[in-house]
């Protein structure tokens, strides 16, 4: 165990945990009355001598557990350190407080803790009556896990309940500042799972967090405080945490992306992928570091990803081919009608109608580079033309308004000739007269 | 006609070899009119009213120009006024309807929006013209001060009219303008209460500009014009100083192919000098002038259209740079540059001071230039002229450049 | 200078004077006029429009129509209520449509679902569909953003 700390009288404190020595001298005892008199850091209903004793000497540690009560979620709903750690709360001196006898467990060990917090967490019966909707199946979960399994073959690396939860100060998940709210969930996890030393006693890799900060869930989540994207736990589980495994990948990412998943089951590829055992939404867009799709991964270019299964000349080739294709063809459009529409707007015609059909235009774009999923340029193309028949419309629309403005010119030009000759007649007019 | 009333009709006049069939048929219709209205005295007005003719004639002209736009803005104000909606929820909005789905709504627009520019530019040349050729001399100097009237009114109308579109732009320089309004002493803060139509400016001040601007001002500037024409029409056309040895000659007569002075042009001098006819010679230079003028505004509108901007937001800060339109700048420039205290009294009341003592200075002109009513010409007064002349100048050139480069 | 000469130029004179006063009499005229005759589309604001008429849609169904320049949808629920939302899926900006098997308001790029509320059932929509007001003028139904 590791010992470091101050040293206060016969007790080291460190930074969570108290190591404390059996035997208490009666001296010091006596000298904790007088300093302990200040107010305890949680006030609890009957007086609970665990906390007016150990708060006297954690009072310069911040962390420590008395310090943290007032934010932990069990003291928030009454219970104290006995209710955990057993014990007499009511006894005033130390061996009757932490009398064994009297159900005194102290701290326990790193791998008897899940089994320390399962006795009321796995307990619906007593879980009811402080949250009914709160889960118990969390320890046979974890049980399950990677985590869970190792730990029972007495590794002492891998997580443990208060890994993630801490072990006092709990807070909940819904808190902010909880290690286990989601934005906070990675950094959690990285702090194993990026551990080099601790990551290659396992043969784990340790680039994973780094790839997920990267990729278009981690930006989402981590910078844009986006809490619909995905974190560690949505696609790994968070008590059962393990690798999805190649088959499950699928089922995971269409937690979200359903549609694409269920375009994706209806296309050759999934009888394909299950003969071949890939993985399959992985195969192409990888599972930590997923970036945004772009058009040149699809088609039979120098990036498209289709290539590296299907050869040239053969019906998936071909498919791919036709797929860009129509994709390409919408987005041509588009950029011309756009073009069109910002130039009339910008001459400061109303180009209402002609936004609303680019905008339409962009939805089908949207929506056919999601029925790329479904494999088939019979199912893709209808999708791409009719994007390409709001984009024509929108072009024609925006080359109306241009030569609208262009007949304002012509217009003036016309109208100023008429000017013109009017003024040169009353000119000619007043030099006739004045002769 | 003596059944009806009224006095016998004037005798015919003697048959006139009519040059065309249309003069013929205006002497019809004149006839017409003559002999059911004593309208005698005014036909003779018109036929016999005349325009110096010297080297600043040319500065005659200002005058009817400012007519003219004045009348292309009651045309295209009332157009507008089809389809405007003066509620803040609703003018920008009918603005754009107004820009994008009506007929030619742009062009109406954005003519209404270019005159309000040039009959302001037109009616500060025509004062300053009428100032330096001292046209407020006896007996015209109620033409004056009614002028000069007409000029504030039509800063109003600009400044009434700027809020309509109800655009950032357009919301925060009136803020800017009511609160300096509200800096008047004494009166300031009821002056802006009325203007504001609260304590802020919002949906009730659209509804009063609206007000203003459609129906008050409208009524003063038919008074006011009216008298102001009128006056002019009773007095003849004056003529300045310099040109006073020059009534020699007699005017040429209005016929085709009959005597006329001398004229080395349309807009050139007289070298006998004297006077031309206001019908047709004057006349048919004016609608020159006002030919070229509407030109001029078409063209403007056409080659840069009046512009929406985005729909004023009360609540968003205001944006950086507000300045109000440019006829209002030395006065806003003016306010800027004042030091916050002078002789112990806050400088923008010194300053609004000034302003309001030079309108007052500017109204009792013709009292107050004691030379001129004798018939002399006074150096002081010139130089005043030129100095508040250039001072307007400047500081407007001033916050324009600022304006530009802040 | 021989009086024919002296009379044709002045008679061309008159017909250049009557005609350009007469052509600008016209010029101006006919954009006055074009402007007077009231436009297509009446209203003239974006803040609300004639979605559909009366009766125009069934029970259970729904249309998209244009708001300003970007798609609404009219529902008709199968409770009789009519209801219009914004037909700009919060998620990415398609277009959603109404699915009338399950009654809810369903967008085709990545399957997020909204009830008839405009709020998020399923899927990845972030925010809810922006709500309308509906109201029933004459045989006209009309949609309006709140104030």
């Amino acid at each position: 165990m590791k010992k470091s700390g101050p040293r206060l009288f016969f007790l080291r404190i460190t930074a969570r945990k108290i190591d404390a020595v059996p035997f208490f001298p009666a001296p010091f005892f006596l000298v904790a009355i007088a300093v302990g008199s200040t107010p305890p850091a949680v006030a609890v209903e009957q007086p609970d001598t665990c906390v007016e004793c150990h708060q006297a000497f954690e009072l310069a540690s911040p962390s420590a557990p008395t310090q943290v009560m007032g934010h932990d979620v069990h003291a928030q709903r009454g219970l104290s350190c006995a209710d955990c750690h057993g014990g007499d709360p009511t006894a005033a001196e130390q061996e009757r407080a932490m009398d064994p006898a009297k159900g005194f467990i102290g701290r326990p060990a790193r791998h008897e803790i899940p089994q320390f917090c399962a006795r009321c967490h796995a307990e619906p019966a007593y879980m009811r009556k402080y949250n009914p909707n709160l889960p118990t199946d969390q320890y046979a979960k974890y049980l399950t896990s990677q985590h869970g399994k190792r730990i029972a073959q007495g590794d002492p690396d891998v997580a443990v309940c208060t890994s993630c939860h801490d072990a006092h100060g709990i807070r909940g998940k819904h808190d902010p500042q909880s290690p286990v709210f989601a934005t906070n969930i990675p950094g959690t996890c990285a702090t194993c799972h990026t551990d080099a030393a601790l990551m290659e006693r396992h043969g784990l890799p340790v680039t994973q967090h780094w790839d997920y900060s990267q990729s278009v869930h981690g930006q989402a989540l981590l910078f844009r405080g986006d809490r619909a994207a995905p974190h560690c736990a949505s696609c790994h589980g968070a008590h059962e945490a393990a690798r999805p495994g190649v088959i499950a990948i699928g089922n995971v990412c269409a937690q979200c992306h359903g549609l694409t998943r269920d375009l994706f089951a209806k296309s050759p590829h999934k009888a394909a992928h299950e003969a071949l055992g890939l993985p399959e939404c992985e195969v192409c867009h990888g599972n930590h570091l997923i970036q945004r799709p772009t058009d040149e991964m699809l088609g039979t270019g120098p990036q498209a990803l289709c290539a590296t299964c299907h050869e040239a000349g053969s019906p998936g080739f071909a498919t791919a081919q036709r797929m860009r294709e129509a994709i390409e063809r919408l987005k041509a459009e588009l950029t011309r009608a756009e073009t069109t529409v910002t130039r009339a707007a910008q001459l400061g015609m109303d180009v209402g109608e002609a936004q609303f059909e680019v905008h339409e235009a962009q939805a089908k774009l949207t929506q056919a580079r999601t029925y790329v999923h479904s494999f088939s340029a019979q199912t893709l193309t209808p999708i791409a033309d009719e994007g390409l028949r709001h984009a024509q419309q929108a072009g024609a629309q925006g080359y109306e308004a241009i030569k609208a403005f262009q007949f304002r010119r012509q217009g003036l030009w016309a109208t100023l000739l008429i000017i013109t000759l009017l003024a040169v007649g009353l000119w000619l007019k007043i030099r006739d007269l004045e002769r | 006609m003596e059944r009806l009333g009224l006095p016998a009709a004037p005798p015919p006049p003697p048959e006139r070899r009519e040059a065309t069939k249309g003069a013929a048929q205006a002497g019809r219709l004149g006839a017409f009119f003559r002999q059911r209205y004593p309208l005698g005295g005014l036909a003779d007005l018109l036929a016999h009213k005349t325009v110096p003719v010297h080297r600043h004639t040319v500065w005659y002209y200002w005058g009817g120009v400012t007519l003219a736009l004045i009348g292309i803005q009651l045309a295209s104000g009332v157009l507008l006024l089809l389809y405007y909606r003066p509620s803040a929820d609703g003018a920008f909005e009918s603005i754009r309807f107004i820009m994008t789905r009506v007929e030619f709504g742009w062009l109406v627009r954005s003519v209404h929006a270019w005159a309000a520019n040039l009959v302001i530019l037109s009616a500060m040349i025509h004062l300053a013209s009428t100032f330096f050729l001292k046209a407020y001399r006896p007996p015209r100097e109620l033409t004056w001060v009614s002028g000069v009237l007409l000029f504030f009114l039509l800063m109003g109308f600009g400044f009434t009219g700027y809020l309509l579109p109800w655009n950032t732009l357009a919301f925060f320089a009136t803020k800017v303008g009511t609160e300096i309004a509200g800096t008047v002493p004494g009166i300031g803060p009821i002056l802006r209460t009325f203007l504001c139509g609260g304590s802020d400016v919002g949906d009730a001040t659209l509804s009063r500009f609206f007000w203003l601007h459609i129906a008050v001002l409208p009524a003063g500037l038919l008074v006011l014009a009216g008298l102001h024409v009128l006056m002019i029409q009773l007095q003849g056309m004056s003529r300045p100083l310099s040109s006073m040895g020059e009534r020699s000659t007699p005017p040429p007569a209005a016929s085709a192919g009959g005597g006329s002075a001398h004229s080395a042009g349309p807009f050139g001098p007289a070298a006998g000098g004297g006077a031309m006819p206001f019908f047709p010679n004057f006349f048919l230079r004016d609608l020159l002038a006002w030919s070229l003028m509407l030109g001029l505004v078409l063209c403007l509108s056409v080659y840069w259209p009046a512009t929406l901007g985005e729909k004023a937001d009360p609540f968003a800060p205001t944006p950086a740079g507000i300045q109000p339109e440019w006829y209002f700048l030395w006065m806003f420039q003016t306010l800027k540059l004042f030091p916050g205290h002078v002789l112990g009294i806050e400088g923008e009341l010194v300053a609004i001071g000034l302003t309001g003592l030079a309108g007052v200075v500017l109204l009792v002109v013709p009292w107050l230039d004691r030379p001129a009513r004798h018939g002399r010409s006074s150096w002081l007064v010139r130089l005043l002229g030129i100095a508040g002349l250039a001072y307007v100048a400047g500081m407007t050139g001033v916050a324009l450049w600022l304006g530009a480069h802040h | 200078m021989c009086p024919r000469q002296v009379l044709s130029r002045r008679v061309f004179l008159q017909y250049l004077l009557k005609g350009g006063v007469v052509a600008l009499f016209g010029a101006t005229l006919y954009p006055m006029l074009r402007y007077l005759w009231p436009p297509r589309g009446v209203e003239s604001s974006v803040s609300s429009v004639v979605a559909a008429k009366s009766g125009e849609l069934a029970t259970n169904a729904a249309k998209i129509f244009r708001f300003g320049n970007r798609p609404g949808i009219l529902l008709h629920t199968p409770r009789g209520e009519l209801k219009a939302f914004s037909a700009v899926c919060t998620h990415l900006n398609c277009t959603v449509q109404y699915d009338d098997e399950a009654s809810v308001i369903w967008c085709a790029c990545h399957n997020g679902t909204f009830d008839l509320n405009g709020q998020v059932i399923s899927g990845p929509p972030p925010r809810p569909l922006e709500a309308y007001q509906v109201n029933v003028r004459g045989d006209e139904v009309v949609v309006s953003k709140p104030a």
